[in-house]
């Protein structure tokens, strides 16, 4: 088997005297769509937060693509490739869309720091931005503060923001959270549609998205993973049914 | 070329009227009052990159502003003594920009690496220790005496000598062009958007490979330099450097200058600075109050128009873009809106200069002016009408105001149903 593009051993996490996150080990295969469930409070968003460096470990190591990443600031994480998206809508709110997504790229395009150069001047990066907004179905609303977007939009523009950096890892955090049905089909699709040659994980509470979607999916139960496999081995897994899923996957 | 005429237009008109202005005024005040609002212009635009572009609130940029004043006074003055080497003296503004610019990579990486009420403490913490150290380091900024200099020095090249306050007006003006345009170059660069973007959301930013320190610290720095070049010039012009250039007053100053005109334009800094030089000039002489006024006209511009004076000016760009007759259907409640808003400023006024002028009076006399006029102050008649213009004005305001919101409302409504159409 390849180096796993993210691995987890041991990794736990306290917040104060509750243990959140209880010795978790975890492969994420190169190129798959890896989703990890579980009921509210499981600790899912913690475990991103801890693998994409906003929170430091108490214990435990994390690897990227066999670099270690340990708690490494969540700048240099984001430059080793490893991408994620917010839960809670997380834009650039004054600024347009074109804008929000541009400045996903100028790191990764190496402008870093430039104050020499215009960034309009730069043809690839425009060129760049209006593939992502085509893609993400942003075009018509180029121009506008990111902060007056619909809801929906604002989901998609938090999506492709996470693409523009071009990472090959990328953490979709509730990508489908609030959105309707006809949304959701939206969002699936355009997920599937980035996703080729992309380690994506996601976490996500619709169960119709992940067993659309995902290629592996781990569950997580009180910051512990109880149980991981192909979707088909995860509907059929007892101590799942009980823990989580319940009467839900009949 | 027609395209790039209308890009320049701008700046073209700009430079038309720093050429023309010192032929219209002939008067040594007026272009006094000019050498100090370019001076202020660059300093508000530099102060603007933190608040505005980078979202940091500085209680004592003016330290950046001053130290390049003090650095230069010496300079100048090792220059007229022959102790130090000759550069011209229009270049100088850009030896100060240098000395703040290493000032501010050295206080900035201390500073900026949180942003909110951490950054704004530190900054107050420092501009009240370099005015401290005015009075300690007495080799370097002389106490209360100050710095005195002479810009007269070296060489007279093509015979600018800057013995007179027009050829200082012209070297303002020159540098005060070269500022603007490199601080507007730099918020279209890379750097310049990832400001913007580190204010709008620091936490984001880290996740797109971008360490926030360090955006904030280099936009510190670049902030200083151009800081520098405006205390520089400030040195140059007066010819005379002193404590209150690096201290609070100069530091809140530069604030009040940017959030009237407003914060987030980039020509709100600008409208500021010539607004309050024009006041600070004129009313100084007229009225004692004027600094009651300037807080007046702060905390109303926070309160109701966020975005300053520019703000508002701005927030009419899609009217006038999509259609000038739309501006028909508004002119009457805007009169209205605007007539009220004088009648209650009228009151206030004069409320304001009878109160100081009882208070502050020094003899026994009671007859003063208000506006053109003289009146006794002792008499109950000049309140009674203040104080009736102020009622009156307060409740008309009360009534014209929705009805002028609602007149921007409707116009703003079909300009978006003529786009969309």
């Amino acid at each position: 088997m390849s180096t796993p593009a993210i691995e987890l051993r041991d990794v736990r996490k306290n917040f104060g005297n509750t243990e959140i996150i209880r010795g978790v080990d975890l492969a994420i295969e190169e190129a798959r769509i890896h989703a990890i469930i579980g009921p509210n409070g499981a600790g899912k968003s913690t475990l991103f937060n801890l693998m994409t460096g906003l929170h430091p470990l108490t214990s435990g190591t994390i690897h990227l693509k066999g670099g270690e990443i340990t708690n490494r600031p969540p700048y240099e994480i984001a430059r080793s490739g490893l991408a994620r998206s917010f839960q809670v809508t997380n834009i650039f709110a004054r600024m347009s869309v074109f804008e929000n997504i541009r400045c996903g790229m100028f790191w990764k395009r190496g402008h870093r720091y430039a104050f020499w150069k215009f960034a309009n001047r730069q043809s690839e990066l425009t060129e760049a931005c209006e593939a992502i907004l085509e893609q993400t179905g942003l075009t018509s609303r180029r121009h506008v503060p990111a902060g007056l977007l619909s809801y929906s939009d604002q989901r998609a523009l938090e999506i492709a923001i996470t693409l523009a950096s071009g990472a090959d890892v990328i953490l979709l955090d509730e990508p489908t959270a609030g959105m309707s049905r006809s949304e959701t089909t939206q969002a699936v699709d355009l997920i599937r549609s980035v996703s080729a040659n992309k380690t994506l994980v996601i976490v996500e509470h619709d169960m119709g998205v992940v067993f659309d979607l995902a290629d592996t999916i781990s569950v997580l139960v009180y910051g512990e993973i109880i149980a991981s496999g192909a979707p088909k081995d995860i509907r059929g897994d007892t101590a799942v049914r009980e823990a989580y899923l319940g009467a839900e996957a009949d | 070329m027609a395209a790039l005429l209308r890009q320049s237009a701008v700046w073209l008109i700009a430079v038309a009227i720093i050429l023309i202005l010192p032929v219209m005024v002939k008067s040594g005040f007026y272009i006094t009052m000019l050498n100090q609002m370019g001076v202020l212009i660059i300093f508000a635009l530099a102060y603007n990159m933190l608040l505005g572009q980078g979202g940091m609130l500085s209680f004592g940029h003016a330290v950046y502003f001053g130290l390049a004043g003090y650095s230069v006074a010496h300079y100048l003055n090792g220059v007229g003594e022959e102790t130090l080497p000759y550069i011209p003296v229009s270049l100088i503004p850009l030896l100060g920009g240098l000395v703040s610019l290493g000032f501010g990579i050295l206080i900035g990486f201390v500073s900026s690496r949180r942003a909110g009420t951490t950054f704004a403490m530190i900054s107050l913490g420092f501009a009240e220790m370099v005015t401290a150290l005015t009075l300690i380091v007495v080799t370097f900024f002389n106490g209360e005496e100050g710095i005195q200099t002479d810009r007269w020095i070296g060489p007279e090249p093509f015979g600018i000598t800057f013995g007179s306050d027009v050829q200082v007006y012209f070297l303002i003006g020159v540098w005060c062009v070269l500022a603007t345009a490199a601080m507007y170059a730099l918020t279209r660069t890379p750097f310049g958007r990832m400001c913007n973007a580190v204010r709008d959301n620091p936490e984001r930013v880290q996740f797109i490979g971008y360490n926030t320190h360090r955006v904030r610290w280099l936009a510190f720095a670049l902030s200083s330099f151009f800081a520098g070049i405006a205390g520089s010039l400030h040195a140059i012009n007066v010819e005379h450097v002193g404590f209150e250039t690096v201290g609070l007053a100069q530091s809140g100053l530069v604030l009040f200058m940017v959030w009237i005109g407003g914060a987030g334009i980039f020509a709100g800094p600008i409208l500021g600075a010539i607004l309050i030089t024009l006041l600070n000039s004129n009313l100084s002489d007229i009225t004692e109050a004027w600094y009651l006024y300037l807080g007046l006209i702060f905390m109303i511009i926070v309160m109701f128009a966020q975005n300053g004076l520019a703000g508002l000016i701005v927030m009419h760009e899609p009217i006038w873009k999509t259609n000038l007759a739309l501006f028909r259907s508004m002119f009457l409640p805007y009169v209205l809106g605007i007539g009220s808003s004088l009648v209650t400023a009228v009151g206030a006024i004069g409320v304001i200069e009878l109160l100081y002028f009882m208070r502050t009076r020094q003899t026994a006399e009671t007859v003063t002016h208000l506006y053109w006029m003289e009146v006794d102050a002792a008499n109950v008649l000049p309140w009674a009408w203040s104080v009736a213009a102020l009622v009156a004005g307060y409740l008309a305001c009360r009534q014209t105001y929705p009805v002028m919101a609602a007149s921007y409302s409707a116009a703003i409504a079909e300009v978006k149903a003529m786009v969309a159409s």
